[in-house]
């Protein structure tokens, strides 16, 4: 990098959180006006550093550097003054203002009282011109879409005078035009001048739009590369520090005998077309059926037709056999069926219960927990420890409340619970979501040794790596319906991304 | 799916029903601690209302222990707790489902009424009649909360709207039923009331206080038996809510609605048998004065035992111990009230510290709550970290 200037520089940052550290030895060297991306896994520690950088927290231990100026920032207001500016990935807008409105908000211009908002606008109307990111100012923030309100958390940003921007997971919520739009824009304000801090866990964005990565691994900076030195798989690997642990391999055959089958089924939403329209497939004993879709396509609207939790307006689910598209969610659940849920705070646990009590939930009918009408604390005690025993559940006791644990644990917990009631049959959804590498590998081995034993997986998820390498066969939903139909040999992340955005339709089978 | 409509009114359940439950990994000490604390925030706010109005808050205060604590009126709020502690864990039951109970008032007086009602036109044994009207009691509260508990599972009205509506009416319905009905002509006696329970529905006084006045006199507070209802009361509500499977499992749809549902528990079916058990534990809070003192509804009936039945519910922290404990500060300060006015100190005050309470209790609640569960997280972080050498 040699005698470049550097807009931010992390020397030796660390950051501890009671009993935890959440960075250490964190060293960051941006160069002034390039995109610098910070990719890391979730948890690895980036959101921790970009609040150090922006002054939300400070630091134990290091030293941080604006244009080779050592400085200490005490609040975000102190970030601000030294040029620094945050979009965040969730909007901070007020819905009932305007865009000039909501820009302003907290920095406005007066004179005497009142507002100026001929100058501000005028401002503006510069800053826009220059960095090619339009917004009507004079339209109603509840009037935009999701690319335009980040456009205005951007100008919001700028009309602050920030000459270095933090980018915080910026194309979570943008379509894939979005993402070119605002990587256009971003190498505009670079050009003029701007640098850009850019955090994500997207390798192919990463990749495209940056001039230098830091990899950020277990609260530690790991490497740092040029995208043209590193080949997506070699990066994916630096952020986790190993070889990928992989889904793949089975060595048992699967059965012959249908567990779980679901035949034309029909879920209709209020008012227009179906959610799930004439979905049918069949999954038998230790078989794993991936159900590869973009999120909103009917998998959710799927799983609570077969949990019974909505009502299907045609079609049929039969689990081992039996019909029980007339049965209540309780009965399919005491017969055979589990369920890893979409979001685990919301379907799954009991935050602010203990942890014997969460994995109790939905398997209180079960006789071993009961002593007549009264719950046997003993006994439910001692196999939530089990639990927490076969499934690596890092906790210090099974009294703590949920809460307390770390998503990656919450969800080994989880898992634990759904596949402690023997079940035939198990819906996953995203059963790896959001959690460590670890717990990532724990949970995937401990799917693969219970569909060994025979169980049959329906797993839904947006990691096509994972699907690909769990799943015997694979699916496609778009749009409700069932579009492609493949087998995991025949799948690459590209072709399943084709099906998933509906870009290709497999013939009818 | 047959979601009811949020609204503004289910928020308010929900922080109430938050505020009244104590953080699990908390400690009994820290509960008791920060209830406490609010009571001593909520005097020394009250003794500030006092000094502003001219009164000495000193002398108030003193005045309310040196007559509080003679044994008579320490008896006396006995005597007054009892009904509030049925109150409360009627409140308590609902809140634990999430239910915002404001209905206990309407739920009692029908409960008062119908068995003072039902009582006197039967002829029963002693004990077989008590047990009749506590049975007559229950049913009348529960079907009156079930009204309710019926509109939010089919309807989706909240059950905060619908039972402060409930009140109104069960109070216009008593006073259309008695007046046209049920009024006993007793010629002679301007007091009007209701045909009297037969001594045979009397619940006996358990035993009788007495303290000397200052004048040589002596005054006594009679005790009803029916204290040992209410405990029972509150027994059956720890037994049932803490210990029972279904205890687990109004709990655990009370706590995340979502996933009790997604674990194949009916949340309509638990809201509904959750305002059943409510109105029908609510249904026996006007029975100690029926059966213990007045044996007879009349327009003189009690009044205020819902809404101080909330208050104690949340400064118990819906715990049962919590809610003897509140329900005896609560009787004692009420005891206190009349020693007050011969003070010539505004027994308003009592009102004022009953309030002020109530509002430092929710604020002290939310405080300890935000902060134990974060020093709970932390603790938890920090005992897992330890094991492992914490490279600096």
């Amino acid at each position: 990098m040699g005698n470049e200037t550097l807009a931010v520089q992390l020397a030796g940052i660390e950051k501890r959180f009671p009993g935890v550290i959440a960075n250490h030895d964190v060293n960051l060297n941006v160069r002034a006006r390039t995109i610098h991306a910070i990719v890391g896994e979730n948890g690895a520690g980036k959101s921790t550093l970009m609040k150090t950088l922006y002054g939300m927290h400070q630091p134990e231990a290091g030293t941080i550097s604006v244009f080779d100026q050592p400085i200490t920032f005490r609040s975000p207001s102190d970030a601000i003054a030294a040029g620094i500016g945050m979009v965040h990935q969730h909007f901070m807008l007020a819905d009932n203002l305007t865009v000039l409105e909501n820009i302003v908000l907290g920095a406005e211009p007066v004179a005497g009282g009142v507002i100026k908002y001929d100058d501000a606008r005028r401002t503006l109307q510069a800053i826009m011109a220059q960095s090619g990111t339009h917004v009507d100012l004079e339209a109603n923030v509840s009037d935009l879409g999701v690319g335009q309100r980040q456009r205005v958390e951007i100008l919001k940003v700028l009309f602050r005078g920030a000459k270095i921007l933090i980018l915080d997971e910026p194309t979570a919520v943008l379509v894939p035009q979005e993402v070119e739009e605002l990587f256009g824009n971003l190498r505009r304000l670079v050009a003029d001048g701007a640098t850009i801090i850019f955090i994500s866990h997207k390798l192919d964005e990463v990749l495209t739009v940056s001039d230098d990565i830091t990899v950020i691994r277990a609260g530690t900076t790991v490497a740092e590369v040029k995208p043209a030195d590193v080949t997506r798989g070699q990066l994916a690997e630096l952020m986790v520090g190993s070889e990928l642990p992989s889904p793949h391999g089975r060595t048992t055959e699967v059965g012959t005998e249908v567990q779980l089958e679901v035949k034309s089924l029909t879920v209709t939403g209020p008012g227009h077309k179906p959610l799930v329209d004439d979905v049918s497939f069949v999954i038998r004993r230790g078989e794993v059926l991936g159900v590869a879709g973009v999120e909103g396509n009917g998998q959710f609207e799927l799983c609570e037709a077969i949990l019974g939790q909505v009502k299907p307006s045609a079609g049929s689910v039969h689990i081992g056999g039996a019909d029980v598209t007339g049965a209540s969610a309780h009965d399919r659940l005491v017969n055979g069926l589990s369920y890893i849920p979409f979001d685990r705070h919301r379907e799954g646990l009991l935050l602010e219960f203990p942890l014997w009590e969460n994995t109790l939930l939905g398997r209180d009918a079960n006789p071993e927990f009961l002593k007549g009408p009264f719950i046997d604390g003993a006994a439910t005690r001692a196999d939530c420890r089990d639990i927490i025993e076969q499934f690596d559940v890092r906790t210090p006791s099974e009294v703590v409340p949920a809460y307390a644990l770390s998503g990656g644990n919450q969800q080994k917990l989880l898992v634990g619970r759904e596949l402690s009631s023997d079940p035939q049959v198990l819906i996953a959804a995203h059963p790896t979501r959001g959690v460590d590498i670890g717990a990532q590998a724990a949970i995937w081995d401990k799917l693969r040794v219970a569909r060994d034993q025979g169980l049959a997986v329906l797993l839904i998820s947006a990691d096509l790596e994972e699907l690909i390498g769990l799943s015997d066969n694979i699916v496609v939903m778009f749009d409700g319906r069932i579009n492609a139909r493949l087998t995991p040999g025949d799948a690459t992340p590209e072709l399943l991304g084709t099906y998933m955005t509906g870009g290709l339709q497999e013939v009818a089978s | 799916m047959n979601t009811p409509v949020s609204t503004s009114a289910e928020g308010m359940a929900g922080f109430f029903s938050r505020i009244g439950r104590p953080r699990s990994g908390q400690s009994v000490l820290v509960t008791l601690a920060s209830s406490a604390a609010a009571v001593v925030l909520a005097m020394l706010i009250g003794g500030l209302v006092l000094l502003v109005t001219g009164k000495d808050p000193v002398e108030a205060f003193s005045k309310m222990v040196s007559s509080g604590t003679q044994p008579y009126k320490l008896a006396e709020a006995v005597q007054r707790a009892t009904p509030l502690i049925i109150a409360a864990v009627a409140v308590a039951i609902g809140f634990k489902m999430n239910l915002f109970n404001i209905g206990v008032e309407g739920q009692f007086l029908m409960g008062m009424f119908w068995a003072g009602v039902a009582g006197a036109y039967v002829e029963l044994p002693p004990v077989l009649h008590v047990t009749f009207c506590l049975l007559i009691g229950i049913i009348a509260g529960a079907i009156w909360a079930g009204i309710a508990g019926l509109l939010r599972v089919k309807r989706g009205v909240n059950e905060v709207i619908a039972t402060i509506m409930l009140n109104s009416i069960a109070l216009a319905l008593i006073d259309w039923l008695f007046n046209d009905f049920f009024r006993y002509e007793n010629p002679g006696n301007l007091d009007v009331r209701t045909k009297p329970l037969p001594t045979s529905a009397w619940m006996p006084t358990l035993f009788t206080v007495t303290s000397k006045t200052d004048g040589g006199g002596s005054v006594s507070t009679d005790v009803t038996s029916f204290v040992l209802i209410a405990l029972l009361v509150v027994v059956a509500f720890w037994l049932l809510i803490y210990k029972s499977q279904f205890g687990f499992r109004l709990r655990a749809s009370g706590g995340n609605a979502v996933a009790a549902r997604t674990a194949g528990i009916s949340s309509n079916r638990m809201i509904l048998t959750a305002m059943l058990l409510s109105g029908g534990v609510a249904g026996l809070a006007g029975l100690p004065a029926l059966l213990g003192t007045t044996h007879s509804y009349g327009p003189t009936r009690p009044d205020g035992y819902g809404f101080n039945g909330i208050a104690v519910a949340l400064l118990g922290r819906n715990h049962p111990a919590g809610i003897i404990i509140s329900a005896l500060l609560w009787g004692f300060l009420d005891a206190t009230a009349g020693p007050l006015q011969i003070a010539k100190i505004p027994q308003s005050i009592i009102l004022v510290i009953k309030a002020i309470i109530l509002i430092t209790v929710v604020i002290v609640n939310e405080v300890v709550n935000r902060k134990m569960a974060k020093r709970t997280a932390d603790r938890t972080a920090a005992q897992l970290a330890a094991p492992v050498a914490v490279t600096a």
